[in-house]
């Protein structure tokens, strides 16, 4: 039996889903480290107040200046006053760096993926259900795009680009490079949906096109929408760190963790811990997104193996 | 085929051509002069005029762009201003500073993808064929948390416990392969290990999904209901398909290293392209950088075209579209 | 007249639950046995257990092919029978072919196996196999790929790859199914013939009573995991013992057959796999329970005794 977009009987698709995500324990583990992330981030003035010391306050009496920066203490000055220990060089707390960090690695990649994903559903829709030759133009335009090499014309633009809002200039050209992917997705949805009886009804009584795409078909293409979604945060998030790593990313004294990496090479004989506490903030919100991303795929996988 | 393979060839040129073309606005058209880059923020404005002069920037954009895009097809010798460029920072033609660090690059990325391709595949097709199993279950918890282990910490992990602690191998120092074999395998190992350790990952999970997808299919069960051996059904049969689609994640991944792994090379200073462009952000070092675009492009492109031909030749149905 | 192969009591059980249980069929040489039941009914499960191409299932009961026990047999021993004592058609013959290799390398490759015969000999070998089973110009066509041939064609080349070691028992799979009608005789014609020719025992699985009034010399209705009647086609035609086979009966179009009455369709859908209905499984949609709503019908599994598994024989005539 073909499956009816909305059936009355039963539990609806969505609501299976989400029964299912609540039983899956890798859905729910990678559920709580997203929340403690995005709380995190949100609290992050809160939990610097907290700490007692802030983004920019330099702890000249938490490091070795004889030494060249080293911090005092065996793991970079972790303890009771910095509870992740400090900055080699500067001082300045690890704690709070990675707090507003999360903010700029979440803000970021959640905002370029929420841009690519509009851009994408869009693009996708009109090319799948106009068809004919706008659906051949965005096609093509979209096998261009995919076709460059994104990350070294990331650093390229970055570079050249001039410095007024680089949140939103590295959104942008996050989102510039990823929206064909989800173009394809939608568009190969878009063009199985096109001639399913529901949107024909719709269309023989005199439906308006957009009202055809966002209110007919949308709705029965949410579920690769929001796979795609919740996979393309922790890309996007290793993207921003890579951008930041490689000094095009946001400027100092904005914190963020591929930033704290690159600085961290120069001392990642002396002072391990300086590299291993962002870079597992990064395995975490990774991990997290990745997980909760598989497990909704396969939730909502209408073969689902555990239904 | 023929007119298949030329179509395909037709499309990559049309394809570097607008990659040249987008490149070449970025560089030239966008309100930063390149001049200015060029010279250096201390020049005069006589001493910036002279550059862009010199440069070409002072005649017309199709013009420029013609000369670009003619110089790049003449290569290092045959071209004027603007073409593959001079880099100021360097003093160096921006070709040679390509082809001078073009072996590491290449060292590094075959390197890891023979290690990645051979233990992807391997761990990807054991857990598909023992689906379920607790081999499966800790194979695929593995790859989950390797994919999601950023290249820094593994970079300078490895560094910190088998080159400091241990002393177990020298810190990376490229040698070329031409001269010291086995020099340039162990100070390559790591950096080899740390790219591979995140994409066989990735290989092994892709690979997993696509020989579940494939033992599933109909011809399989007729291959045993012939009874052939179930190596010969897996093997022959199973890994024939479901490996497809990995040529294309393989040939594009590679495509991409090729041009330099950025971020493995610097942590490891290793005299790569991606070395080089991370020193061209750095100093804003714009002929270099578009090079490296361009030259990035190029391997993408033609990596695409390479996929395609593969792809023919191993699945009859693209053969005879 | 002896039997080929006796499948005893088979019962087959998946992770999910129990798919066939207490299958009894014998198949005999030149003749075949056509076996009808729904999707889900358990015929397609049976014939894979007698090809033993279940991997992840317990397989119970006896399957005797040939004098020789073959449930419990080593994996090894049913390689040797497989593809050459008995081999088996699919449903869909594109997706049943592997799309990247020649038709003429997938017919030679259980010959190779099987007959031990060399490349060169392998492939003379599917050239004749192409030619018996009506393919024109064989010799050009041995190297084309699956995706070259017609839906009619490709089923030819499936029945020149399970004949190609002659085998005594040939399992045909719903070989029509995902045919045209027009082709759907052709191939029906096609397996007549080779059994005619060779004498082979042929097992034709099929939801299609249209089809098994063609060839079958006798039946065995399925549903719900065990047979509900089984008899000589000509008998189950003219007077069906089991409501269930009389209303798969009423719900084709059989002018040949002097029907002539109005279609009726069997109501409600074959029983789940996991929550078989109590008592007879038909009982759900079976016009005499829902006429006499006898209780025993609800509460007792009827044995199947000489040919009907059914509390009230004969009142479905």
């Amino acid at each position: 039996m073909a499956t009816t977009p909305s059936t009355r009987s039963g539990r609806s698709p969505g609501r299976i889903a989400f029964d299912r995500l609540k039983r899956d324990p890798a859905a729910l583990f990678g559920a709580s480290i997203v929340a403690v992330f995005v709380a995190v981030a949100l609290g992050a003035p809160l939990l610097t107040a907290l700490s007692g010391w802030d983004v920019q306050t330099f702890d000249k009496s938490a490091i070795d200046r004889s030494l060249g920066g080293v911090p005092y203490g065996d793991l970079g000055g972790i303890g009771a006053e910095h509870w992740l220990g400090v900055e080699p060089g500067t001082g300045r707390d690890v704690f709070a760096r990675i707090v507003y960090g999360a903010r700029v690695s979440l803000l970021i990649s959640v905002a370029a993926t929420a841009v690519t994903v509009v851009a994408g559903t869009v693009i996708g829709l009109v090319a799948g259900y106009v068809g004919g030759r706008t659906d051949t133009i965005l096609c093509r335009v979209m096998d261009l795009v995919m076709s460059f090499p994104s990350l070294i014309f990331m650093l390229a633009l970055l570079s050249v680009a001039p410095d007024a809002n680089r949140v939103l200039l590295l959104i942008a050209i996050m989102s510039m490079f990823s929206w064909p992917y989800v173009g394809r997705i939608v568009r190969g949805q878009a063009l199985s949906l096109k001639h399913q009886e529901f949107v024909d009804a719709a269309r023989v009584g005199g439906g308006r096109a957009a009202h055809i795409l966002f209110k007919e078909m949308l709705p029965n293409i949410t579920g690769p929408i929001l796979v795609y979604t919740t996979l393309a945060i922790p890309a996007n998030i290793g993207t921003e760190a890579a951008l930041s790593f490689l000094g095009v990313g946001v400027r100092p004294p904005t914190p963020s963790w591929g930033q704290m990496l690159d600085d961290s090479l120069k001392w990642y004989q002396v002072v391990p811990s300086y590299f291993i506490v962002p870079s597992v903030c990064l395995f975490l919100t990774v991990l997290a997104f990745t997980l909760l991303g598989d497990a909704l795929r396969d939730a909502l996988d209408p073969r689902g193996t555990n239904a | 085929m023929i007119l298949y393979l030329g179509k395909r060839v037709l499309a990559v040129a049309g394809v570097l051509l607008v990659i040249c073309a987008v490149t070449f606005t970025i560089f030239y058209v966008l309100p930063t002069d390149p001049a200015v880059h060029a010279c250096g923020k201390t020049c005069s404005s006589e001493q910036i005029a002279l550059v862009r002069q010199e440069m070409g920037l002072d005649r017309p954009i199709h013009e420029q762009f013609a000369a670009y895009v003619s110089g790049i097809a003449a290569g290092r010798d045959g071209c004027a201003f603007p073409c593959f460029g001079y880099s100021y920072q360097n003093s160096l033609p921006v070709w040679d500073l390509l082809t001078d660090r073009m072996a590491v690059s290449v060292s590094l990325a075959l390197g890891a993808a023979l290690l990645w391709l051979t233990v992807g595949v391997l761990i990807g097709v054991a857990s598909a064929l023992r689906k379920g199993s607790a081999l499966d279950r800790t194979l695929m918890a593995g790859t989950l948390a390797s994919a999601s282990v950023p290249v820094y910490f593994t970079a300078m992990i490895l560094l910190l416990v088998l080159v400091q602690y241990l002393e177990f191998l020298p810190y990376p120092d490229y040698r070329p392969l031409t001269e010291d074999p086995v020099g340039w395998a162990t100070n390559l190992l790591l950096p080899w290990v740390t790219l591979a350790s995140l994409y066989a990952a990735m290989y092994a999970r892709q690979t997993r999904s696509s020989m579940i997808e494939t033992m599933g299919q109909p011809y399989i069960r007729t291959a045993r209901a012939k009874g052939l051996h179930e190596r010969t059904v897996v093997t022959k049969h199973g890994m024939r398909s479901a490996l497809t689609p990995i040529v294309t994640i393989f040939g594009m991944d590679l495509g991409g290293l090729l041009a330099g792994a950025v971020i493995t090379e610097h942590v490891f200073g290793l005299p790569g392209i991606g070395q080089l462009t991370y020193d061209a952000i750095f100093k804003a070092d714009q002929p270099v950088m578009l090079g490296v675009t361009l030259l990035a492009a190029f391997f993408i492109t033609v990596a695409n075209l390479v996929v395609d031909l593969v792809y023919a030749g191993i699945d009859p149905r693209v053969r005879y579209a | 007249m002896t039997a080929l192969l006796q499948v005893t009591d088979l019962r087959v059980t998946f992770a999910a639950g129990t798919a066939v249980d207490g299958v009894s069929f014998t198949a005999h040489q030149g003749r075949t046995l056509g076996i009808v039941g729904e999707s889900g009914s358990g015929k397609s499960v049976s014939s894979l257990a007698v090809m033993g191409l279940h991997r992840n299932a317990i397989v119970e009961g006896s399957i005797v092919f040939d004098g020789e026990e073959l449930v419990g047999a080593s994996p090894s021993r049913l390689r040797a029978l497989r593809g050459s004592r008995m081999s088996m058609i699919f449903q869909d013959p594109l997706s049943s072919l592997h799309p990247y290799y020649t038709v003429g390398e997938q017919i030679a490759e259980g010959y190779r196996l099987h007959a031990k015969a060399s490349r060169r000999a392998a492939r003379e070998r599917a050239v004749e196999m192409l030619a018996d089973v009506g393919i024109p110009s064989p010799r050009a066509r041995v190297a084309d790929y699956p995706h070259q041939f017609s839906g009619g064609m490709r089923q030819r080349v499936m029945i020149a790859m399970a004949l190609v070691c002659e085998p005594d028992l040939l399992i045909a799979d719903e070989p029509t199914t995902a045919l045209d009608v027009t082709i759907q005789a052709q191939i029906l014609e096609l397996i007549k013939k080779i059994q005619e020719e060779r004498g082979v025992a042929v097992i034709m699985i099929t939801h299609d009573l249209g089809v098994v009034a063609r060839v079958a010399d006798e039946v065995m209705v399925m549903y719900g995991g065990a047979p509900v009647e089984h008899a000589p086609a000509r008998q189950v035609f003219k007077t069906p013992g089991h409501p269930y086979t009389r209303g798969l009966l009423d719900s084709i179009p059989r002018h040949d057959l002097g029907g002539g009455g109005p279609l009726q369709a069997i109501p409600g859908s074959p029983p789940s796999l996991l929550t078989p209905p109590q008592g007879c499984r038909f009982h759900p949609r079976c016009p005499i329970y829902a006429r006499a709503s006898a209780e025993i019908c609800a509460t007792e599994r009827p044995a199947f005794i000489a040919g009907l598994a059914c509390h009230y024989p004969g009142a479905a005539t």
